[in-house]
């Protein structure tokens, strides 16, 4: 007969917190940073399909570090909740918060009643009509929950990261200004990298753009990402990738949430919406953006 | 997960499992209530009680695809609407026409909106032209009940392929019947009480590869038709300037033409018919 040893619940907790905190340190980073014209989403990933940035709903965006098929899981399950509640209230009453809070709940109860924590760190970030009403959220492995102004980063080296940013954030940047503080913050920490920039192809950059009337979340990828990365003028959209488009405008009498899928409320409509006859501007895959 | 089900406001187990990318599929497992196609029926036919949306047409153009529809809604002998909107946007590259009871319509064409959106968002793809078509018959498939009740929504799809074969048109056409029968169609289609006199109407205007501007014409003048003949379809009210919804699907996506542009095209084509009723058209 074996005795079973007997462990403090202190004793467990440490030990999971103690797992949770060294495999997610192996991780790359992620930034979060808010800009003049939305949240800029900034990983170090080298893998064009396993994205650690995703979108949850028109104004909110997903991004995290750790075990792949775990933040997977939770990124799923945060489009089914934006998505239901969407669809049985309104696209409106989706926010960030009850998606967070939903979030916080699960890793919590995970990290207590399981062998095993999820080796993850995710944040949350909700984009306001400006850079104050902004909302990043920060989620660790144990289901704590954390408000952060104007940036988040996530990863094995944050606080070398956080500090980097500290010192070069500025509150109302361009997208380029953001992007280059960002990008060189996460090299400055990064093997590959190489003690210069991190290469395009390193990177994975998404943007939920303020300035967008529904679905705000875009990937930058491509030549958009190369020009933005050397501070030239944005190209024509082509850069932009698919998988987000901006439909056409819905008219006056389109019931409530309808007429196009991204319509927050088209109830009695939007009075110079019809007069635009080129609202998807991609061509090929690409409808996202402004044309320019 | 089992342990993040009790008592606690987190995700329910439903959400974290690995199963699919289907909304609809989502919904029938954690809140089928919400699903059109589920609920209870009233024991009597209801189709009376309710307001029906009428016709729509469709035609391919050179490049893409139009869908157009009429404004009225109709309950028995009375007009219920006049300024329905019957066309909607399904995503960026496809567009959604119904007929039939208005509000179950309308419900099918949110969850299928949210449908296409919820795929795109999970895959981080959009789902091919083949794979809309085909989940719309599901849906459709799933009110088989209601619409023997008399509350039958039929829609007719339309979009624009990005995996277009080079040499085949982009613009697709997919209509459907009651039980979900899901039928590519050839060049244009409608559906609807006036479908039989719009669709008379194209068989004599459209053309392969006309030019977008020439196919608006020829859906304008189709639901001209359909109004002119079924007095459930209404037709371009110049009184009140409501004119037909029209999309356009091309290689810039799902666009919704202006009224101003629409309301020229109907009154070019009243003109032509004014013009000539002199020889007894």
């Amino acid at each position: 007969m074996t005795m079973p040893y007997y462990a403090s619940a202190e004793q467990v907790m440490r030990d999971r917190s103690e797992y949770a905190r060294k495999n997610i340190a192996r991780g790359r980073s992620v930034a979060v940073l808010s800009y003049a014209d939305g949240i800029l989403f900034i990983a170090e990933n080298p893998s064009a399909s396993l994205h650690k940035v995703g979108e949850i709903y028109d104004r909110i965006g997903f991004a995290a570090i750790g075990r792949y098929s775990e933040f997977e899981n939770l990124r799923v399950a945060g489009v089914r909740m934006a998505d239901l509640r969407g669809y049985s209230y309104n696209r409106r009453d989706v926010t960030g918060r009850v998606i967070a809070n939903a979030y916080a709940q699960t890793l919590g109860s995970i990290f207590t009643e399981s062998m095993k924590p999820y080796e993850v760190e995710l944040c949350v970030a909700e984009v306001g009509e400006g850079p104050e009403q902004d909302q990043l959220y920060r989620l660790t492995f144990d289901g704590s929950l954390v408000d952060e102004p104007d940036f988040v980063v996530m990863g094995g080296q944050s606080e070398a990261v956080t500090a980097q940013l500290r010192e070069h954030f500025l509150p109302g940047m361009s997208l380029a200004e953001a992007l280059r503080v960002g990008v060189a913050a996460l090299s400055s920490v990064s093997p590959a990298a190489g003690g210069g920039q991190l290469p395009a192809a390193q990177l994975e950059v998404a943007v939920l753009d303020r300035r967008r009337p529904k679905r705000t979340f875009r990937r930058v990828v491509g030549a958009a990402l190369d020009s933005v990365l050397a501070d030239e003028p944005e190209p024509p959209t082509d850069g932009v990738a698919a998988g987000t488009h901006a439909p056409s405008e819905p008219a006056p009498g389109t019931p409530a949430g309808l007429g196009d899928p991204g319509a927050v409320d088209t109830a009695g409509g939007n009075a110079d919406a019809p007069g635009r006859s080129t609202d998807a501007d991609g061509v090929g895959g690409g409808t996202d953006g402004e044309r320019r | 997960m089992s342990e993040s089900s009790t008592g606690r406001s987190g995700f329910p187990p439903a959400y974290l499992d690995r199963v699919g990318s289907s909304f609809t599929d989502f919904l029938g497992a954690t809140a089928p209530d919400l699903l059109p196609g589920r609920r209870a029926l009233p024991p009597l036919p209801a189709g009376e009680l309710a307001p029906h949306g009428t016709t729509i047409v469709a035609a391919t153009f050179d490049g893409g695809v139009l869908m157009a529809g009429d404004r009225r809604a109709t309950m028995g002998n009375l007009i219920s609407s006049r300024d329905i909107e019957k066309v909607y946007a399904a995503d960026s590259w496809s567009v959604i026409g119904i007929a039939g009871t208005a509000g179950l319509a309308i419900e099918m064409v949110r969850l299928y909106q949210v449908e296409l959106e919820h795929y795109e968002k999970i895959e981080g793809m959009t789902m091919s032209l083949d794979g809309k078509a085909n989940r719309l018959a599901a849906m459709i498939r799933g009110n088989l009940g209601a619409a023997m009740q008399g509350l039958a929504v039929v829609p007719l799809f339309a979009g624009y392929d990005l995996d277009a074969a080079a040499g085949a048109s982009p613009g697709r056409i997919f209509s459907y019947d009651v039980t979900g029968g899901n039928y590519e169609e050839r060049g244009y289609s409608s559906v609807g009480s006036g479908s039989l006199f719009a669709r008379s109407s194209l068989k004599k205007t459209w053309r392969p590869g006309l030019p977008a501007d020439a196919a608006v014409r020829t859906v304008v003048e189709a639901l001209y038709d359909a109004a002119d003949d079924d007095s459930a379809t209404g037709g371009p009210d110049a009184v009140r300037r409501l004119y037909p919804i029209v999309y356009r699907v091309d290689a810039e996506g799902a666009v919704r033409l202006p009224d101003d542009e629409v309301g020229a095209v109907a009154a070019a084509v009243v003109a032509d018919r004014t013009a000539s009723t002199d020889q007894g058209a």
